[in-house]
């Protein structure tokens, strides 16, 4: 595996803790369109073994485009359309939720060991940086209380998805992938619509105080 | 030629290390815009230090006059466990990491106890954040240079900078980064430069190695003066070994190297100390954790 | 002759227990107790030193009780923890001859009767090589101590602290029981050289049964709970003795009941991982609880907890290591545990020690109200100081030496061993170096709250110096802690031979390796002389200057009052704070409010999680269990009889049953 990828990776691992480090929800916007760039680099710098195949770049490209640009942007507005600047009390708290992530990384390490060798030829960093990238989001899910995170979490659980995919062949998930993509971009323009419809029924987007919707 | 290496380098950091604090001053100066005092003005410190009596608080007892004694010793049976890039120290063993962090240990308890000794709550105060932000620092620098040490099989400090470029980038580029990130937050927290303290500003309440030595003055602070600066040393030392990814195999070019490193090193913390606000007290400890998590990932790397 | 000379030791121990306990309250007692701990201790020495200059040898004599023989012998780990045993008891008798003798009033003949009997225990657990001699002396170490808690037993929290002893050593007790039952019962063999793992009994279930039996002597985490309360709750010496040597007799017994399981080499590598994850949990949970006490001996108490965890990392490192087929790296983890054994024996009495001269002096245990009494109690205070660098691991004294050997051992395994293990082995590092951390943050604040700034109540003000005896142990402990750090490989040379049975391969040279602690001692020594330099370089350069007295910078303040210094909660409130999930400190406050604010209050108590979530609730449920079966018990001793008679009718029909 070349060197740049193995760089790529660490990036992958930094910006998902990140992700569990910062309140900002600005920050983790902006930490999702990294993800997803370097997702694009990932993609180029494991096919630069083999002759670069046309369906690669449009992922590539695609990935980037729609998940580094336009997802951010629609994110955004949301942000503003709601007026929220930052996760005020999450479940866990920010140093917890590094440790937890870095206990979470450890595990994925420990748990992918055995599958190293059925994996892409010398990538043997993608299974478990996939894991850990889709735990991540998980958590990011579970641990925070504003529906934007959520989403947030979701899009960098989608990353890890991507990473996996990536991992099992380059060649072979075009099409998936764009379904994928699709998917997840009219995901979130529905849910943007639904977060701002929230916010001005209810004044604030918690989730948890949803539940009194329960019955 | 290699132990003559060795033998310079350890001259040159007992000679030069004060200038290194001037250095970084020079950058913060230039930074704003300011002339700056002189280069050379650590030393004009120390000599004035040295020529001076004392005072010593009623309150104090043979500890706070112990402290500075021990520190210095201590810092300087750390330099010579220190190898300055590919020169290796002057004392290399196996395990020589573990006594050179419990020698730094052993400086940091004293100069705690001699703070607590003086009864003034401001020295406490310090001495409490100071054991509190070094036991976050203590397991990233070990877990470190655990790292490295997978990755070059080798477990003396020596032996590990020897060898880490030996075969090649390649192999060791993504430990090295992080190690080379986490020891780079260590050596700012573990020498009180801003983000985590302000070398500059002697009685706020955000002090935490300033504060502890307030109550020191002539030689005493003469010798806590330079053996700050010995121990920025050893962590820009440390530091210069994992992020310069040079080795021309003639000892005296890799002094050359090295020295040029440490001053760049410097210069850094300079732009660090210029560009960066100190950060909140309780955000401190996060960025420890950051460091430790630093050099989990590249231990995590290194026994892939 | 090294088994005869030990039983001769341990004979003169227990008929001069008798003697003290018939002198009862008389004053001769006191000094009788002392001395027969003295002569014993030295006695046993002296068969310990035999020992490990002659090799093995054994004494059997016939004893009446079943699968029971009068088996004693000493090899090198026994003689090992002989002398750590018969020092610590020498000293703390030494000691407790000037200490309790202002308990005026107290049967003092009792409590020396208790003692020596504790002493002559513990020589039986580490030398005894038949299982039911074993039981017995463990039991009999087990009593003597709580005898020994329950010294002032008029005051609640003693009683209280007894008690949950009393049950955790039984539990432990229960679980040895079993084990040995599942040892040699099918053989119906109980000496040791015959133990053997049967055929159809699980090895893990021996090793588990050992870990938790002995665990909970030696107080690995969870079963620690009764250490925080013992500890304090007995005189110093006593604690001193307890927990410098007695809870090591449970590392000893996980020792040596792993000779029983085969070769070191062929035990699975998840023993090892056990060991280690035990050790880090129990080295860091005992130091973070630490450093939240109040009360000095409780701090010291749960210092022990942690060095048992340091101890246990180093256990886990020797057996993957042996799994791992290293014996470098397993001889340097085990002589590193066993050199931490002796160290800790040192160190530990000594803060024990130290810590009954200042009770002693302010009779006071709460360092709160403490300060400044280096001044009036410059002995006690150097040979504090001494032992709380010592204990954090600072070199240049004996902690470190130790604590090298197991990092050495985990960083070689970094290095030279295969599969999971560099992963156990940088556990160890960070765990090691987390604790490290934490001690230090103990241990400044131990001694810094206690000894340096300004007494902070009239009872510190008022310290004396302790009398000439106990200063006489302060000092030689003192003295060992320097020794052990500068000659460290010599004492590394004994640990050595206590280790060579329990190597996986014999004959490997591990001289070298530990010819690397003599470059440690370089670097103390070059500590200690460079200090001195620099001592004369000040001296010099102050000569002919003015050196003033004066107070110390206030920043201003008009009139600096000793309450305003820095206290111990202060302190270490960050790092409670930071670790505030695992310690969850309770804090009982009354702000000041309004323009004229009355008084205020702030409080923080740390309670052990343990007990507060796991013990008390456990027990409250088995009480509810217990209560549901009250009706059996009502009183009426007719229905009794009925009782016992239709149990042996159910007894005799279930016999004729399987008989058929």
């Amino acid at each position: 595996m070349s060197i740049l990828t193995d760089l790529l990776m660490m990036l992958l691992v930094l910006t998902n803790l990140r992700m569990l480090a910062s309140s900002r929800v600005a920050v983790c916007i902006q930490n999702v369109a990294i993800q997803a760039v370097v997702l694009g680099a990932i993609t180029f710098s494991l096919s630069a073994h083999a002759a670069i195949a046309a369906g690669v770049i449009v992922v590539a490209i695609s990935t980037v485009a729609v998940k580094g640009l336009v997802l951010p942007w629609l994110l955004r507005r949301a942000m503003k359309g709601a007026g929220i600047g930052r996760e005020i009390e999450p479940f866990v708290g920010y140093a917890s939720s590094v440790l937890i992530g870095a206990v979470l990384l450890g595990l994925c390490f420990v748990i992918a060991r055995p599958l190293r060798d059925t994996s892409h030829a010398g990538a043997s960093m993608l299974i478990p940086v996939a894991m850990f990238t889709i735990l991540t989001g998980l958590f990011i899910i579970i641990s925070r209380r504003k529906a934007l995170t959520q989403v947030l979490g979701y899009l960098t659980m989608e990353n890890g998805v991507c990473v996996f995919g990536v991992s099992l062949a380059v060649e072979e998930p075009l099409l998936v992938e764009m379904g994928i993509l699709l998917d997840v971009l009219v995901g979130v323009f529905v849910m943007g619509i639904v977060i701002h419809q929230i916010n001005r029924e209810f004044d604030h987007i918690d989730t948890d105080r949803l539940s009194v919707l329960k019955d | 030629m290699i132990i003559l290496a060795s033998i310079i380098h350890v001259v040159l950091a007992l000679s030069l290390s004060p200038l290194l604090i001037g250095v970084i001053n020079r950058v913060k100066a230039k930074f704003a815009g300011r002339r700056g005092r002189p280069l050379l003005q650590l030393y004009y410190d120390l000599w004035k230090l040295l020529h001076k009596g004392a005072v010593y608080s009623t309150t104090t007892t043979w500890v706070f006059r112990t402290g500075p004694l021990v520190g210095i010793s201590a810092v300087l049976v750390a330099i010579s466990l220190v190898p300055l890039g590919r020169v290796p120290a002057l004392a290399a063993f196996d395990g020589d990491i573990i006594l050179l962090a419990y020698v730094l240990g052993l400086m940091r308890f004293m100069t705690v106890l001699a703070a607590l000794d003086t009864g003034s709550a401001f020295e406490g105060m310090g001495a409490g954040r100071e054991v509190q932000f070094s036991l976050l620092a203590e397991p990233a620098l070990l877990l470190g240079v655990g790292a490295l040490s997978i990755s070059t099989g080798d477990w003396s400090l020596s032996g590990i900078y020897g060898s880490l470029f030996a075969d090649g980038l390649a192999a060791v580029a993504p430990t090295a980064v992080m190690v080379a990130a986490s020891l780079l937050i260590i050596l700012l927290a573990e020498n009180s430069r801003i983000p985590v303290d302000d070398p500059n500003t002697h009685l706020e309440l955000t002090m935490i190695h300033e504060v502890m030595v307030l109550d020191h003055g002539g030689v005493d602070l003469a010798f806590i003066q330079y053996a700050a600066a010995l121990k920025l040393w050893v962590f820009c030392a440390l530091f210069v070994g994992v992020a310069l990814p040079l080795q021309m195999h003639w000892p005296l070019v890799d002094l050359a190297f090295g020295m040029a490193g440490v001053f760049i090193v410097a210069m850094v913390i300079g732009v660090i100390e210029s560009t960066m606000a100190r950060l909140r007290l309780l955000r401190v400890p996060q960025m420890l954790v950051v460091s430790a998590v630093l050099a989990m990932i590249a231990v995590l790397w290194a026994l892939r | 002759m090294s088994p005869i000379l030990l039983s001769a030791a341990v004979c003169f121990l227990l008929a001069g227990a008798v003697l003290c306990a018939m002198l009862s309250r008389a004053k001769a007692a006191n000094a009788i107790g002392g001395i027969v701990a003295v002569v014993g201790a030295a006695v046993a020495i002296a068969s310990a030193v035999h020992a490990l200059q002659t090799g093995d040898e054994t004494l059997q004599l016939p004893w009446s009780v079943p699968f029971g023989s009068f088996h004693i012998s000493i090899d090198g780990l026994s003689a090992f923890f002989i002398l750590a045993i018969s020092a610590v008891c020498a000293l703390g008798g030494v000691y407790g001859v000037s200490y309790l003798r202002h308990y005026k009033g107290k049967n003092l003949g009792a409590s020396w009767f208790f003692f020596n009997l504790l002493f002559a225990s513990m020589l039986m657990v580490v030398t005894a090589w038949n299982a039911v001699l074993f039981l017995a002396a463990w039991e009999v170490m087990s009593l003597s101590s709580f005898f020994l808690v329950t010294f002032e037993h008029e005051r609640q929290e003693v009683r209280k602290a007894g008690w949950v002893y009393l049950i955790s050593a039984h539990v432990g007790m229960a679980c040895l029981l079993a084990m040995f039952i599942l040892l040699g019962g099918q053989n119906q063999v109980m000496d040791f050289d015959q133990l053997a793992l049967p055929p159809g009994v699980s090895a893990a279930a021996i090793f588990l049964l050992a870990v938790v039996g002995f665990g909970a002597k030696a107080g690995i985490c969870p079963m620690h709970v009764w250490l925080p309360d013992a500890h304090p709750a007995a005189p110093s010496h006593v604690s001193a003795v307890m927990s410098g040597v007695m809870i090591k007799t449970g590392i000893y017994g996980i020792l040596r009941t792993l000779t029983f399981l085969g070769s070191p080499a062929s035990w699975p590598g998840w023993w090892g991982w056990t060991l280690l994850v035990a050790g880090a949990i129990t080295g860091v949970v005992g130091i973070l609880f630490a450093l939240a006490q109040h009360d000095m001996k409780r701090v010291l108490a749960y210092s022990s907890i942690e060095n048992v965890g340091v101890i246990c990392l180093g256990l886990g490192l020797w057996m993957i290591g042996s799994a791992g087929g290293n014996t470098i790296i397993a001889a340097l983890g085990l002589i590193g545990a066993l050199l931490h054994v002796w160290n800790h024996a040192i160190f530990k009495s000594l803060m024990f020690l130290g810590a009954g001269a200042v009770v002693h002096a302010t009779g006071t245990r709460n360092i709160e109200q403490l300060g400044g009494l280096l001044k009036p109690m410059k002995h006690t205070g150097v040979a504090f100081a001494i032992g709380s660098i010592a204990i954090c691991g600072l070199p240049p004294f004996n902690g470190f030496v130790g604590e090298f050997l197991i990092y050495a051992s985990a960083f070689g395994g970094i290095v030279g061993l295969g599969g999971s293990a560099p992963i156990a082995c940088l556990l160890a590092i960070a765990a090691l170096a987390l604790i490290g951390g934490l001690a230090a943050v103990c241990f400044t604040r131990l001694f810094g709250i206690m000894f340096l700034g300004e007494p902070r109540s009239e009872v510190a003000r008022h310290a004396h110096e302790a009398g000439v005896s106990m200063r006489v142990v302060l000092w030689i402990l003192a003295g060992a802690c320097v020794l052990v750090g500068l000659v460290g490989p010599l004492v590394a040379g004994v640990a050595a031979l206590a280790a060579e049975d329990l190597l996986p391969s014999t004959g490997l040279d591990i001289g070298p390796s530990l010819g690397l602690l003599w470059r440690i001692s370089g670097a103390s020594a070059g500590l200690i002389v460079f200090a001195g330099a620099f001592w004369l370089l000040r001296r010099r350069l102050h000569a002919g200057r003015p050196i003033e007295k004066a107070g110390t910078w206030d920043c201003g303040y008009a009139e600096p009052t000793s309450r305003m210094q820095y206290t111990a909660s202060s302190f270490s409130w960050p790092v409670i704070d930071m670790f505030r999930h695992v310690l969850r400190p309770t804090l009982t406050r009354q702000l000041p409010s309004g323009p004229f604010p009355g008084r205020a209050h702030l409080t923080s108590r740390t309670h052990d999680i343990f007990m507060r979530f796991f013990y008390v609730p456990l027990f409250a449920m088995a009480q509810r269990l217990g209560q549901s079966l009250r009706w059996v018990q009502h009183g009426r001793n007719q229905v009794y009889v009925l009782y016992i008679a239709v149990t042996l009718l159910a007894l005799l029909l279930w016999k004729l049953g399987t008989e058929q």
